[in-house]
């Protein structure tokens, strides 16, 4: 349903955020897009002379100046190694990576902060539970099943994991749309199926999968879920416990944090039993050549000396995320997806990839597409020179690039800091580009 | 036109255009004009690694100079493979090798790519030498 990927934050929580967001005294109740954007310098910068307009966000979003100075807090004035000395630098700086570790939790609902552990990115938490998954759980002649929609960090560590543990890997797969087959879902688990991986969105469909369902129906069987959350966090509600899965995977930077961050939130009865990924310091309890006991969740996890700095952005930006949450942003942001979404739909020079179906609520404002006769490079080229940052290429998608008989695909992606004027911009380029080229 | 009098007319015609999306247009002109490259020759030893988009560079020797065809299947990076023929395609191998192929920053074109799609120039160019080098030995 709609309402389960819109955050419905009413305005009287909304006013509340100013406590502790100090730079946003220029926002009012009435989410003006200006306001929203002075809060990230790199908006208002200029390409080739240009005004930039950055379509590239499911990439990684830009940075708000909330972030940027906690970032360059911790570092200039509380740089020290966390989780060891008893030094007052030391404290301040694990202070705010345990702070932003509560903030995770909070935001995911989970049900404990044992169950957060922070990583690099998506890829990092992915690699985490292939590994320690497998190497507890899965044996010669298992089953994992992971779908066609998979970027490549949610297919490869499992394809390593499989061909080490000499286990097989099954593909649910897409339907012309761009939508999960869920029908043939239950002929693929089988009674060797140990556990299922699944995007909430893809990067390059836009569609929000019914993961709850598929969390639901796996689970019937015994099977555990993973969810690759890198696109869901970002328009999606996520509540881990009303989600049901156990593990929800993303990445820090698409959702304003610092580069480098990730989280992996998982299942407490998972995470308890499974072995840990790296070894080395502060993941330990006691060490000697005779063996080793390791330290209690979260730190078991957390192997080697943590990026506390970028970690502790997840705070700021967070409360970001939460005041984006206006209602009169998210009718402006639905405004310009339906746009762009039309002209595109409408014109018969372009395939889109991911169509919505039923509810165009399922559908986030992110569109791959192909322009019949037109390489997605030139255009991708030459949309930069108009100053508009879009991607191109296989988009890390390579096996979905297969089923949909294309060498690489032309994406844009909006965040809720984009605004009508961009999007009308981008409609106008797109087809002057196309003019060029044709 | 010696080789120096190509690459300086090159280099001329591109400063003519002062916004880039002009001498885009310049390229994807020269990328369209490239033509009549056989299916056939599509191969994978032709093919020039390090491009995001593919590009095909084959060649023959007539009377001792190298006549050089490909294609792309982006017109822009054609345009530029173009670009290049047009400058060192019809030459000895020792001309092509006397060259120093600062023609390509002089016009800016690789500053201007991005480091994915300069490394495809770094290819093409690199491509060219070696079939030039590997011709001289054969002489």
């Amino acid at each position: 349903m709609i309402k389960s990927c819109k955050r419905n934050i009413k305005f009287i929580n909304f006013a509340g955020y100013f406590a502790y967001i100090n730079n946003l005294s220029n926002i009012v109740a009435y989410m003006n897009i200006e306001s929203v954007r002075s809060l990230f310098p790199a908006l208002s910068r200029k390409v080739y002379g240009k005004d930039l307009v950055y379509l590239d966000n499911a990439a990684t979003s830009q940075r708000p100046q909330s972030v940027i100075d906690e970032w360059n807090r911790i570092t200039t004035e509380s740089n020290a190694n966390i989780h060891r000395a008893v030094h007052c630098l030391s404290d301040e700086a694990t202070q705010a990576y345990e702070n932003s570790r509560d903030a995770v939790r909070e935001f995911l609902n989970a049900e404990s902060r044992q169950e957060i552990i922070f990583t690099s990115g998506t890829t990092a938490s992915v690699n985490l539970v292939a590994f320690s998954f497998g190497e507890t759980f899965i044996s010669e002649g298992d089953e994992v099943i992971v779908t066609e929609a998979e970027h490549h960090s949610n297919i490869v560590p499992w394809q390593m994991m499989c061909n080490r543990k000499g286990a097989s890997l099954k593909v649910l797969p897409v339907d012309d749309d761009g939508h999960l087959m869920l029908d043939k879902l239950d002929e693929l688990i089988t009674d060797r199926t140990k556990i299922l991986a699944v995007t909430h969105i893809s990067n390059v469909l836009g569609i929000i999968n019914p993961v709850k369902e598929i969390i639901s129906r796996c689970h019937d069987n015994g099977v555990p879920v993973l969810v690759d959350g890198a696109q869901g966090i970002v328009h999606c509600d996520v509540d881990v416990r009303d989600l049901d899965c156990d593990f929800y995977v993303f990445s820090g930077h698409k959702l304003y944090a610092a580069t480098g961050t990730g989280v992996l939130y998982g299942n407490k009865k998972w995470l308890e039993s499974m072995i840990p990924y790296m070894g080395g310091g502060e993941m330990v309890g006691t060490v000697s050549f005779t063996g080793t006991t390791y330290a209690p969740l979260p730190m078991k996890f957390e192997a080697g000396t943590q990026n506390f700095a970028s970690a502790a952005t997840f705070k700021p930006a967070l409360n970001l995320v939460k005041l984006l949450n206006n209602n009169d942003l998210i009718k402006y942001n639905d405004k310009i997806r339906d746009f762009v979404l039309d002209v595109i739909q409408r014109d018969d020079r372009i395939r889109l990839f991911g169509v919505p179906r039923g509810t165009i609520q399922n559908k986030i404002p992110l569109f791959s597409f192909v322009v019949n006769g037109v390489h997605h490079e030139d255009l991708a080229l030459i949309l930069d020179k108009m100053g508009i940052a879009v991607r191109s290429g296989q988009m890390c998608a390579e096996p979905l690039m297969d089923r949909f008989g294309v060498t690489g695909m032309l994406r844009v992606s909006f965040a809720p800091y984009n605004t009508m004027e961009e999007a009308e911009y981008f409609i106008e380029c797109l087809n002057r580009a196309i003019n060029m080229l044709i | 036109m010696t080789l120096a009098e190509a690459e300086n007319a090159v280099i001329d015609e591109f400063s003519m255009y002062e916004e880039w999306l002009d001498k885009y247009e310049y390229l994807i002109e020269l990328g369209k004009s490239l033509k009549d490259y056989p299916e056939s020759s599509k191969v994978d030893n032709n093919l020039i690694k390090g491009c995001q988009s593919r590009v095909w560079l084959d060649y023959e020797i007539k009377d001792g100079r190298i006549v050089f065809n490909a294609d792309s299947d982006a017109i822009i990076t054609k345009g530029i493979i173009s670009l290049l023929i047009g400058i060192y395609s019809d030459r000895t191998p020792e001309e092509i090798l006397s060259s120093d192929f600062s023609v390509v920053e002089k016009i800016g074109l690789k500053e201007n790519l991005s480091p994915t799609r300069a490394n495809g120039l770094v290819s093409m160019i690199a491509r060219i030498k070696d079939i030039a080098r590997q011709t001289v030995k054969v002489d």
